[in-house]
């Protein structure tokens, strides 16, 4: 429950930025009331009244335990597993005369198993909690009275306390901004730990603070604050300050939250009203919603089936056991009178069988329990924390411009990276670099620019050629090479390029194009000192490369201050680079109604100016009727840019008169400072009203570069079977470009493209009226799925692809359309949403994961891609240039795109064999186990003797078993990486779950009993009741057990060895040296006194080394169990070989170095994606499934 | 199988040029990047014929080396808990060994089929006897047996823990059950001598049996179980109560009872003195008497040799049908992707 609430607070956080400021005096009346009850002294955190409110510290601690409820808390956490409780329970048992086994040996392995858990638990909380400490011991400077600030840790801060934070520095608690080093008490704030967003945001203190410019100012500084509880919104804060006897109400603008970043702002003072666990980020803190993996959700049903297993078999040992007791005394005569039938206690008492079966099952449980493989939970855990390692590690998926190397950040969902079937992927920053490089522009009607963008190249290469791209080293060194030497600037054309466009036919338009890229904007010059370099911060990267380019060619803008831009800039007459300053008068700020901002600026000639850039459809309409001389000629442009995936605006300007602009500002600033509910509609009505009559200068064209590899990678992810789904904000026809342009669409797919802007909705949108066009619009979505739905069952050999845009998907998911929508998607090979928001992101992933019920991967970089990666069974965040926010938010983090390709590929195929693998050998080895345990009980009439001695049992999952497995879980490599790329159908092995089919599981498991059965009979027939040696001793029955036990060793590590595909030293050393262990463990537990070692003392060195008939039959039984699993997987390589097997076969021959043929080879392996695909494997699978199952049976 | 010594990336990583810290060894390079050389073992058809040749090869020769040694041993076995029981007992046999005043003297008489080689050991053999059964198997305490009356906590010995309010030495179900049919032979008209000494395993006489320990109280109950223990021997060398406590694994089983140190010559006829004492009837269960040679491999005992030898020959057999087949329907290079779903999607 709890996590549904705070995912609720979560996606709010995510679409309410901009809705802050609203309805400030309903909210500030509540101040004092419910819920608003906080007060804080400013200056004076001792006074007495603070001291008694009794806030917190600002100490965090993100700590799951402390050292009192470490124990109790994490004890808890493990007997939250149906295994461990039932290994609790047969512990505690073994302390009755039920048990089997002495308790100890029970108890031990328990204890080891939840000891070492724990200790894992125990050291991430103290990796945490130094994490905590470097956090609170950071040090901030506070006002200690007398007007002198100290500096402090930040665990120190206390409600009230007046701190002085420096440029560049963290925010140590949530803070009231009361003044800053600017004038105006400005300061710019960045809160990439927050949500993600570089840009910088602009705080503002309350104006009665804003003269507290220096350290003196507050030696008498008195205030009062009030305002809101602690909570988790962001973007809300209600309070008032009460300061000189005056109330004045606070807004979020005052407020500076823990963890953002203090920038371009040499100093600011504040006062702490939220600290520690009360701020709002810690507030927000939320821990990722815990997932599970299809496999580790399987394997508890294993697990239940065994429980199920274990309980038949007690079952039918009790009752043999029941006859047996009851049988021992008939008619007053006791029939096995060695045992003293007529004097005994309740556990074998001839006349009340009944009971004695009873208790004897609970014997049985216990016996048996050893099927239950009590180290698979923490082996699996131990293995999964080291296969992340070597994710982590992995040098071809680290960055090396960004020094970043993947990052799994949960490690219980490793196997899942080779189940994917669908990957939900963002555009901007996940596809693309989400660096805009300025690269055409279209002015007065005339298109400049001639770079050529990756679209373009792609459409080229794909008209050229049908053939799938192969990637050309040698242009890639190329353009390297011709890398631009700026960053964010791409754009080639001698006509403007040094000043030559003075020259050009319209050289004044030119000039006022450039002046307003480099005029109208909120980015930030910041000149580094040395260098004497200008970097720009800007809102958006779209921003950056305008001014950029503006910079570039020739318009150098280098000075922002409150009122005033400068720029360098070329002047036409006199051919020399001038200084101009131009007085900034109003922002009209972007948002995404407007599509559009401008800015209201003076020259130096006292001319007022317009200046505005915006998208097409809101500038066209804007334009004065003398302004669109060449509207045409620039539609056509725009109409080319966008169709080379670019992303367009349209710059507009216009000269204002005095009188307009009074009555405007007088308008504006009236609604600016309103403080009513439908502020932000005065704004924009003030702003629409003088927005109007542009005068059309051109337009331009930025690319979003597709970041490297990409279109290969999604080649190879496609041929790997998995579908990919786009989910991007952008236009329609920039989406579909970059579908192109990174594969995801190829020609001669068909495209189902669902849209509502057909004209009949347009028409009902002018009229207005909402619910015909819900109701239209819904009918079309309707109809357009269901034709979609006829065309591709109509044909089975075409492929389609799927595009809809974000209004025809708000229709689509709902309730009642959404499952034919996504019987639509999936029989699609790629499927592209448009102009979609963070929630419908959501909505998409929760669609495809619940209405296919196959693992998702959603993959993002930004804070509107968070909803979406929670939401996905796997989320990976982009660690790029967006901030953390995704990352945080993520299972695994990788640095680009392409890394994809090799974690699902190599490690995601890697760690679900080696999972599947190893869960399935666990079960194996346990039951072979329990078989011969339970065979033994039938000749013993069912009484409950163990087989082996007490301390054989209890060490058989520790040290003999488990450690080759974990090796196996951790090294085994069916395949090589480069082969699992070469190849990548083999993928589908995870996707279809073949190694962890149940008919595979069952297999395993009657693999198990088969082998227990005989090693069994054969030791018990070879050795019987015939002298086993020279000396004519007989075999008692710690020599069978010995011998079995030997047995079951070699067997179990040697299947071990059988299936292992990959044999480093490693596995080596563990199988080989588990083997060893036993021989070992034998000797010197025989070397015990036998008051300890009881039947085994001296069992090897006297009893069984000497005979030569304990090595003849171990390699003899060894020989004839394993032979039949050999010869198995001889015929399956041989006749019905997997996917991996065929590419075992062809690196065996030598064929993996010979290009031609690997070529032949990939090709035919690649299948097209097409539509019925799915229908396709799904028959071979079955089939393939049924040959083993066949194959187990006989 | 092939030794491909880490070349799995080695082609790959061209296109991205890393650069090894050089501080990193660089074995712990390839271990960070799975990529240690390995040895990549693939179910070949050749490697599969060879290896169940090869296995064939040995495993024959053994089975035939064992089966030598299991039909060298000359066993001569003689079940007498039927025939030992007079003509009018024979419809109620527990009432004949319950009823303590009836002799059960017995004599039989063994003929030795073939030259017996010293030395012979004679075994009894009980059968559908339960001494792996969980109550009796726990039923002693090996402290006891080891410190005698000095070690007072016998509880696990219940039911034969005390005897007339004191304790039992040696107590337990098993001590209490030891079997008690004795054997005396006589070959021709001397008797044998038989060595009953050395039959237990020295590590239980030498550190699981008090050397100081007598038998106290032993069958002093109204029941009597099985033999009576002489109270002047220690228990460290009372070796028939020592391999009768070694319990056996399963309901069938022999134990040792001594040994003849001269050679038995074919047709010759032993006569062995019997007392028939112990109670098997009320069970069910049978008793033989066996006289047995031994070999390197112990009893006679064909399963070993003859398992050995059929696997032996299945394993050649194998792999003659596996390199048939191999060699009628070959599997050219490339094959590979014409099998399996390759085929199938290819077809389309």
């Amino acid at each position: 429950m709890a996590g549904g609430r705070r995912k609720k607070n979560f996606l709010r956080k995510l679409y309410s930025f901009s809705c802050g400021k609203a309805s400030l005096d309903e909210d500030h009346s509540q101040i004092g009331g419910p819920g608003f009850s906080r007060i804080a002294f400013a200056n004076d955190p001792d006074c007495f009244e603070a001291t008694n409110l009794g806030y917190p510290a600002n100490y965090v601690s993100t700590t799951k335990y402390s050292l009192a409820t470490f124990f109790p808390k994490a004890l808890f956490e493990q007997f939250r597993r149906v295994a461990n409780i039932y290994f609790l329970v047969t512990g505690c048992l073994s302390f009755t005369p039920l048990a089997p086994y002495s308790a100890v040996s029970a108890i031990l392995p328990l204890i080891i198993v939840i000891g070492v858990t724990m200790a894992k638990e125990a050291v991430e909380d103290w990796r945490r909690y130094q994490q905590d400490n470097e956090m609170n011991n950071r040090k901030v400077k506070v006002h200690r009275g007398n007007a002198t600030f100290d500096n402090t840790e930040w665990k120190n801060l206390r409600v009230g306390d007046i701190v002085k934070v420096e440029k560049d520095n963290f925010f140590p608690a949530d803070l009231l901004l009361l003044s800053s080093s600017y004038e105006d008490a400005i300061c710019y704030v960045e809160t990439m730990n927050l949500d993600g967003e570089t840009n910088l945001k602009l705080k503002q203190s309350l104006e009665v603070t804003s003269n507290l410019q220096d350290d003196s100012s507050f030696r008498h500084f008195k205030a009062v604050v009030r305002c809101e509880d602690p909570n988790a919104n962001l973007y809300t804060f209600v309070g008032s300050l009460e300061y000189q006897d005056q109330q004045y109400p606070l807004s979020p603008q005052q407020l500076l939250l823990r963890d953002s970043k203090l920038r371009n702002t040499d100093y600011v003072y504040g006062v702490v009203i939220f600290t520690g666990h009360d701020t709002k980020v810690m507030q927000n803190a939320t821990n990722p919603p815990s997932k599970r993996s299809k496999i580790e959700r399987k394997m508890d049903k294993i697990i239940y089936f065994l429980l199920f297993s274990l309980v038949l078999i007690s079952t039918v040992g009790s009752i043999f056991f029941g006859i047996a007791t009851d049988d021992d005394i008939e008619n007053h005569r006791m029939k096995r009178w060695y045992l003293r039938p007529d004097d005994t206690t309740i556990f074998y008492k001839p006349s009340e069988a009944v009971v004695a079966a009873l208790l004897h099952f609970l014997t049985a449980m216990m016996l048996y329990g050893y099927f239950i493989p009590i180290s698979l939970y923490v082996s699996i855990e131990i293995v999964k924390v080291l296969q992340t390692i070597f994710i982590n590690n992995d040098h071809e998926m680290y960055h090396e411009e960004s020094d970043k190397p993947a990052h799994a950040r949960t490690s219980n969902l490793n196997e899942e990276l080779g189940q994917v079937d669908t990957i939900l992927s963002d555009k901007t920053g996940t596809l693309t670099c989400n660096s805009m490089e300025f690269i055409k522009c279209s002015i007065a009607g005339t298109a400049y620019g001639r770079g050529v963008t990756e679209v373009e190249k792609a459409m080229a290469r794909r008209k050229g050629s049908p053939l799938l791209y192969e990637p050309d080293v040698e242009e890639e060194g190329h353009r390297d090479n011709n890398k631009p030497a700026v960053k964010g600037f791409n754009f080639t054309d001698n006509r403007v390029m040094n000043g030559n466009w003075v020259n050009e036919p319209h050289a004044d338009i030119i000039q006022k194009f450039f002046r307003l890229l480099a005029i109208c904007h909120t980015a930030i010059p910041e000149t580094d000192d040395e260098s004497g370099k200008i970097s720009y911060e800007a809102e958006s990267p779209d921003e950056a490369a305008f001014v950029i380019a503006a910079s570039e060619l020739g318009f150098q803008f280098y000075q922002r201050t409150q009122t005033n831009i400068s720029i360098q800039e070329l002047d036409p007459l006199s051919g020399k680079t001038v200084e101009r300053s131009y007085r900034l008068l109003n922002i009209l700020e972007f948002n995404s109604t407007r599509k559009r901002m401008s800015v209201i600026v003076r020259d130096e000639e006292g001319k007022l100016l317009l200046l505005s850039k915006g998208a097409d459809n809101v500038m066209f309409e804007r334009l004065a009727k003398d302004g669109r001389k060449f509207e045409d000629k620039t539609k056509e442009h725009m109409h080319n840019y966008a169709d080379a995936g670019l992303r367009t605006l349209v710059l507009a300007y216009r000269e204002l008169d005095e009188d307009e602009y009074a009555v405007f500002n007088e308008k504006f600033t009236e609604a600016k400072n309103s403080v009513s509910a439908d502020r932000d509609e005065k704004v924009e009505e003030a702003a629409d009203s003088i927005e109007r009559d542009l005068i059309l200068l051109g337009a331009t064209a930025v690319e979003d570069k597709l970041q490297n590899g990409v279109p290969e990678c999604i080649d190879k992810l496609a041929q790997a079977g998995i579908k990919i789904w786009v989910l991007t904000g952008d236009k329609m026809e920039t989406a579909i470009n970059i579908g192109f342009a990174c594969s995801l669409l190829r020609q001669g797919m068909k495209q189902i493209i669902i849209t509502l802007e057909s004209p009949e909705i347009k028409l009902l949108e002018k009229d207005g009226n909402k619910d015909a066009i819900f109701k239209a619009s819904k009918e079309s979505v309707i109809h357009q799925i269901t034709e979609g739905r006829k065309m591709t069952s109509s044909s089975d050999t075409q492929s389609f692809a799927l595009i809809i845009d974000g209004k025809s998907l708000a229709y689509a998911l709902e309730d009642n359309v959404k499952n034919l929508f996504l019987q639509l998607a999936v029989t699609c090979a790629s499927v592209i949403c448009c102009r979609s928001s963070p929630k419908q992101k959501a909505l998409v992933t929760r669609l495809v994961k619940e209405g296919t019920g196959k693992v998702t991967l959603g993959i993002g970089d930004g804070a509107n891609d968070v909803g979406m990666l929670q939401e996905a069974d796997i989320g990976i965040g982009i660690s790029g240039v967006e901030g953390m926010q995704a990352v945080m938010s993520s299972d695994v983090a990788i640095a680009q795109f392409r890394f994809l390709e090799r974690l699902l590929l190599v490690h995601g195929h890697w760690c679900y064999r080696r999972i599947a693998s190893m869960i399935c050998y666990f079960f194996y080895k346990n039951i072979v186990f329990g078989v011969t345990l339970f065979i033994y009980e039938a000749y013993t009439s069912f009484s409950g003797t163990p087989l082996y001695n007490d301390w054989f049992l209890s060490v058989y999952n520790v040290f003999f078993t488990s450690l080759p497995a974990i090796a196996l879980g951790v090294f085994d490599q069916d395949v090589s990486a480069r082969l699992c790329r070469k190849f990548p159908l083999l993928y589908q092995e995870g996707v279809q779950n073949m190694l962890f089919s149940w008919t595979r599981i069952i297999g395993w498991m009657f693999n198990g009993v088969c082998n227990a059965v005989t090693i069994f009979f054969f030791c018990a027939a070879a050795l019987q009741h015939q002298a086993f040696r020279k000396g004519g001793e007989v075999v008692s029955r710690d020599i069978l057990a010995g011998t079995v036990y030997t047995c079951v060793v070699w067997v179990v590590n040697c299947q071990m060895a059988l299936s292992v595909s990959y044999f480093t030293l490693i596995q080596h050393i563990f199988i080989w040296g588990s083997i060893a262990l036993w021989y070992l463990f034998l000797v010197i537990y025989g070397a015990i006194t036998p008051s300890f070692s009881t039947d085994a003392y001296m069992l090897f060195v006297e009893a069984l080394a000497p005979a030569a008939s304990y090595w003849i039959v171990t390699l003899f039984v060894v020989l004839a169990t394993l032979i039949p699993y050999f010869s198995y997987a001889a015929i399956q390589m041989r006749f019905f070989p997997m996917y991996h097997n065929m590419i075992q076969w062809i690196r065996f021959e030598g064929k993996a170095d010979d290009p031609e043929y690997c070529q032949v080879v990939r090709q035919r392996s690649v299948r097209p994606t097409t539509v019925g695909v799915s229908a396709r494997i799904d028959a071979r699978v079955s089939q393939i499934n049924s040959r083993v199952h066949h194959a187990v049976q006989t | 199988m092939e030794m491909e010594p880490g070349s799995s990336s080695g082609s790959s990583g061209g296109s991205q040029p890393h650069s090894v810290p050089s501080r990193r060894s660089r074995a712990f390079y390839r271990f960070t990047q799975q990529n240690l050389p390995a040895c990549k073992p693939a179910l070949t058809p050749g490697l599969v014929i060879i290896t169940f040749l090869l296995l064939g090869i040995i495993c024959v020769p053994v089975g035939l080396v064992c089966l030598h040694a299991s039909r060298s041993v000359v066993e001569i076995v003689d079940r007498y808990d039927i025939e030992c029981i007079p003509e009018q007992y024979q419809s109620n046999k527990v009432s004949y060994i319950k009823d303590s005043m009836i002799s059960k003297d017995c004599k039989r008489d063994l003929k030795v089929q073939s030259h017996m080689k010293a030395p012979i050991y004679i075994y009894y053999e009980l059968e559908n006897y339960y001494q792996n059964h969980r109550r009796y198997v726990k039923s002693r305490s090996d402290k006891q047996l080891l410190h005698g009356l000095k070690y007072r906590d016998t509880s696990l010995c219940k039911p034969q823990e005390t005897s007339n309010g004191l304790p039992i030495v040696p107590c337990g179900l098993i001590a209490w059950s030891l079997f008690n049919d004795t054997y005396s032979f006589v070959r021709g008209t001397t008797a044998m001598n038989i060595s009953r000494k050395n039959i237990a395993w020295k590590s239980d006489q030498d550190h699981k049996y008090g050397k100081h320990v007598y038998p106290f109280n032993s069958q002093n109950g109204s029941f009597i179980g099985g033999g009576k223990l002489d109270p002047n021997t220690p228990l460290s060398d009372q070796e028939d109560l020592i391999v009768w406590m070694r319990t056996a694994a399963l309901p069938k089983f022999r134990k040792l009872y001594g040994r003849i140190k001269e050679d038995l010559n074919a047709g010759e006829v032993i006569t062995v003195h019997l007392v028939n004492n112990y109670n098997t009837y009320s069970f069910g269960g049978k008793k033989k008497l066996v006289f047995t040679t031994s070999s390197w491999l112990g009893g006679k005992n064909d399963f070993l040799g003859l398992a050995y030898a059929a696997t032996g020959f299945s394993f050649i057999l194998v792999a003659i049908l596996f390199a048939l087949i191999h060699v009628k329907n070959p599997r050219p290079h490339g094959d590979a992707i014409l099998s399996s779903w390759n085929r199938k999607t290819s077809a389309r």
